[in-house]
């Protein structure tokens, strides 16, 4: 029977959850705010020719579970290879009747392996994306065996693309400028790296429905315009594959800023519904005309429910979306309060936030790992988009922006999104390319570093030290 | 200017123009918010009915109008009787015709429904087994501007079938007279008479085709063009059900310590009936020897209290949080109505969609919940410990409850609803586990205007301390 003490909970002072007194082995104390998936770890197997978009797949894949909080590593074998053979010579290391070679290849495989046993078990990895051309029916069993005796869950993803047109894309964009060819003019390598797709092809059995049917996987054809999906196990792989359809490669910018200066922004106050500042107003305007110049196709334009990012989306003259999910952070007691005013008040809660920025949560409001879970939605929405401009705020601007340029939690809640200043984001290759558009109507300063002195009985001078001024 | 009200805030229609080819009347121009055809595909019990209703059931929650249009209920109204399977033979000119009548009714009532009606999605649930049939309709589409997504299950398992039939066919109309071995025969040979014609979706002759293809219920399934956000919504959640048996049990963390002082809101622990019903609910949980049961909670603190109690492990989801009563947190009506008279007679007049001020909405809910929902599709046996409003939005989704309805479904505390699918729907047992506890259930007053008096107001507020 229960003694009355176990009914007695405790709030956790940085995450707010709540726990029991007593220690129980029963309860799982959660540091998020959604249930964590993920059990037994889980190896992505890349499958595919070369020039296929495996590596595209693998860092875009790795970099969204990392910022929903899955913790993931791609392990390229690629990379390994280049490790193990100093320089590379030429396509004749692939051919198959290359026995040194594949003695080579075979041993960087294994290695890699090992490192994905050593990431889920000395480093809390929880998802392994094996990013090779795993195109064998044999490699693919090696794997599995693998797997099942450490008692991983396997996910297969193929790409198959026969669009030559494509192919060549993928070459010029991404395997010119490697490694392997830092010594070869464009022509000598494009006509080497098809030589050596030839020596994948002789070999190469794609995931048979009928053969392995007992298998999970995900097929995709021609950069996403079919998916046959066999077999889905459980959330994680279910999250994956509806990742994968939607994501695209058509060429487009993404556009984040925040609303123009806000009245609560002059006074340094955080959160609140204001509305702009006359220099709020200017950088609407700005913003209106910076759009027009860019002469963007087809852009949709998206803001908060906020009352800020409106006035601002209004001044641009185009239709635009409210999403509640671009609202800004959710400061709960804390809201419309100066830095100083929390200090003064809540000098404990101050210290906690400056101790973990990113799980620590306002008493009865948000964190920015609530942040990330409520915006989920908004990135799979964008990646499904094209040309998109969206206004927002501050911490919601930076948990975008950490998904976009792979930042990692504790970087993230200390991204410099100033006032006034659009990003332009643009993927290349295997990353995104960001500009900073200053738009020339000056602005209060928002951004408050990290203090070195994060103890919780610290001076209110160490507290306030890094307070951006305000009126 | 902006595009004001969408279904769903955070559902995005584009604006797009989509130009599309026609044979006779001229191109349709599709633009803010083209309407969606859903067209099922498959021989008879493949469970397509099942898979219509069950996408209708979660677009119209998500707040993406939706309605199905079943042509064999046509069928039975233009035929009134039906005799046998003779009627779906291939060479039973009159029977063709009045099945090809019937469609064209259906498609005709979609029109309705898409162009005039403010529909958003209509799911069209037939065998459209040939691709004569399937040009039809996507004729249909160009010409009025609708996109169509076809959605087609396969299904060769002889048992899964049977099963289908068992569970729904016997109970149709079609056979009211007729004993189970007479029906059953019966409806194989119906069967029978479409296999014939069958021309499945095919991954070269339809790839310009929007469509998935679900292959054994659901273990496979065949994606292809997915357009736009609806497509992969849709695709997404179809991807996620399934229909191994299970149980859903929904209930309230016990009494609270605000709950007896009539506030809402807050963060309060339980009284001591509280505690006493979460020991109940521990035995009752018990008694139900249920397998691989799993158990989520919000991240408040009375919810954990109760599944602490439990002495099994559960999951905390800051998504099932009770609503957020924003400038009214912790208040009680009375005080509502004498601090924000206005706020709470606009409540009364449109429950579902008032968003109190620096809080929340019904509606608002439904959006945060929508994730719970699909992991409760993926999911088998689960127990939801969480909130009044939270467990209106759950089973609104579950019982299929309008947003009128929903935010005045009845949900005491200390009561476990418990929910099992069963044929086209959900079969609820409601159980009270003999700890009494306060009402919370406010009813909607017969006057919400808002310049009504106090007394008005406060007409259907519930006892309390």
């Amino acid at each position: 029977s229960m003694s009355s003490e176990q009914n007695e909970l405790t709030q956790t002072p940085l995450l707010k959850i709540w726990v029991p007194w007593v220690h129980s082995t029963l309860s799982r104390r959660r540091g998020s705010s959604v249930p964590q998936f993920t059990n037994s770890p889980t190896v992505i197997v890349m499958v595919g020719l070369p020039a296929r978009g495996k590596t595209y797949i693998s860092k875009k894949l790795a970099r969204y579970l990392n910022w929903i909080g899955v913790n993931t590593a791609v392990f390229n074998l690629g990379q390994y290879r280049r490790e193990a053979v100093q320089t590379y010579k030429n396509y004749e290391f692939f051919r198959p009747d290359n026995e040194e070679a594949m003695k080579i290849r075979r041993n960087c495989a294994s290695n890699a392996l090992t490192d994905i046993g050593a990431y889920f078990t000395k480093e809390q990895g929880q998802v392994a994306v094996f990013d090779a051309t795993n195109t064998t029916r044999e490699r693919r069993g090696l794997i599995l065996s693998f797997a099942k005796e450490k008692g991983y869950k396997v996910f297969f993803v193929e790409s198959v693309c026969d669009d030559p047109d494509i192919i060549e894309q993928n070459i010029m964009q991404v395997k010119l400028s490697s490694p392997d060819y830092e010594n070869c003019d464009k022509e000598e390598a494009l006509e080497d790296f098809l030589k050596r797709i030839e020596c994948y092809k002789m070999t190469y059995v794609p995931l048979d429905e009928e053969k392995d049917r007992h298998l999970s996987y995900i097929k995709i054809f021609n950069v996403g315009s079919r998916y046959l999906v066999n077999r889905v196990q459980d959330h994680i792989q279910s999250r994956i594959v509806y990742y994968l359809m939607n994501i695209h490669v058509t060429p487009r910018s993404i556009y984040l800023s925040r609303h123009g200066e806000s009245d609560l922004n002059l006074l340094g106050r955080i959160g609140g519904d204001s509305g702009l500042s006359t220099r709020g107003q200017m950088y609407a305007s700005a913003l209106a005309a910076f759009v027009q110049s860019q002469s963007i196709r087809d852009l949709k334009v998206w803001t908060s429910h906020m009352k800020r990012t409106i006035q601002t989306a209004e001044a641009l003259g185009v239709p635009y979306e409210q999403w509640k999910a671009l609202n800004e952070i959710d400061a709960g007691m804390c809201e419309e309060m100066t830095y100083e005013e929390i200090q003064d008040h809540h000098p404990e809660e101050f210290a906690l936030r400056d101790q973990d920025k990113y799980r620590y949560r306002y008493p009865k409001g948000e964190s920015y790992e609530d942040m990330v879970h409520r915006l989920e939605p908004v990135i799979m929405e964008l990646e499904r988009q094209e040309n998109v401009l969206v206004i927002c705020h501050q911490a919601v601007m930076r948990c975008l922006l950490a998904y976009f340029l792979d930042k990692s939690a504790d970087e993230l809640p200390y991204l410099r999104c100033p006032l006034h200043t659009v990003l332009k984001l643009t993927p290349v290759a295997y990353g995104c390319k960001v500009e900073s558009i200053f738009l020339n109507v000056q602005a209060v300063n928002t951004h408050r570093e990290k203090p070195p002195n994060v103890d919780i009985n610290r001076k209110t001078e160490d507290a306030l030290q890094t307070v951006p001024e305000h009126v | 200017f902006y595009i004001g009200v969408f279904f769903l805030p955070h559902l995005c229609f584009t604006v797009s123009l989509y130009l599309t080819l026609s044979l006779s009347l001229g191109p349709a121009v599709c633009m803010t918010n083209c309407p969606t055809l859903i067209v099922m595909v498959g021989l008879p019990a493949r469970g397509k009915t099942y898979i219509s209703k069950k996408l209708t059931r979660y677009l119209n929650w998500i707040g993406v109008p939706t309605k199905e249009f079943n042509v064999g209920q046509y069928r039975r109204e233009c035929l009134k009787i039906y005799k046998n399977f003779e009627f779906f033979r291939p060479d039973n000119e009159e029977g063709l015709k009045i099945r090809r009548q019937c469609a064209l009714s259906a498609l005709n009532d979609v029109r309705q429904y898409l162009c005039m009606e403010g529909g958003q999605v209509a799911v069209f649930d037939a065998t459209n087994t040939t691709r004569e049939r399937r040009d039809t309709i996507t004729r249909f589409a160009e010409q009025n501007g609708f996109k169509v997504f076809f959605v087609e299950s396969v299904c060769e398992d002889p048992d899964v079938i049977a099963e289908n039939i068992v569970q729904v066919k016997l109970g149709s109309p079609d056979y009211i007279d007729c004993n189970t071995e007479e029906a059953v025969a019966d409806f194989m040979k119906r069967i029978k008479c479409y296999e014939n014609s069958y021309q499945p979706l095919d991954e070269g002759l339809d790839r310009e085709l929007s469509y998935i293809k679900i292959m054994d219920v659901g273990r496979r399934y065949l994606v292809n063009r997915v357009l736009d956000h609806i497509q992969s919504r849709i695709v997404y959640y179809l991807m996620n059900i399934h229909i191994t048996p299970r149980s859903i049990y929904l209930c309230r963390h016990g009494e609270s310590d605000l709950n007896v002082r009539g506030r809402i809101g807050g963060d309060s622990g339980l009284t001591s009936r509280g505690k006493e019903y979460a020991k109940s609910l521990g035995h009752f949980i018990q008694e139900q020897n249920i397998k691989d049961l799993k158990v989520w909670t919000s991240q408040m603190k009375r919810t954990i209290q109760t599944a602490e109690a439990l002495a099994v492990p559960y999951e905390q989801w800051k998504a099932l949080n009770e609503i957020d009563a924003g400038v009214c947190e912790e208040m009680m009506y009375e005080e509502i109505q004498e601090h924000f008279p206005l706020e709470f007679a606009l409540r009364d007049q449109d429950k579902y969609r008032y968003r109190y001020p620096k809080g929340e909405s019904y509606e608002d809910l439904v959006q945060r919940l929508e994730p719970v929902i699909m992991e409760l599709e993926r999911q088998e046996n689960v127990l939801v410990i969480c909130h009044q409003a939270v467990m209106r939005c759950l089973l609104a989704y579950f019982l299929d409850k309008s947003a009128e309805e929903l935010p005045y479904l009845k949900c005491p505390l200390h009561t476990v609803l418990k929910l099992t699918p069963v044929a086209y729907g959900c079969k609820v047992e409601s159980i009270f586990l003999n700890v009494e506890a306060v009402n919370t259930h406010r009813d909607k007053p017969e006057n919400v205007d808002i310049s009504r008096p106090t007394e008005e107001a406060l007409l259907t507020v519930p006892a309390h301390q």
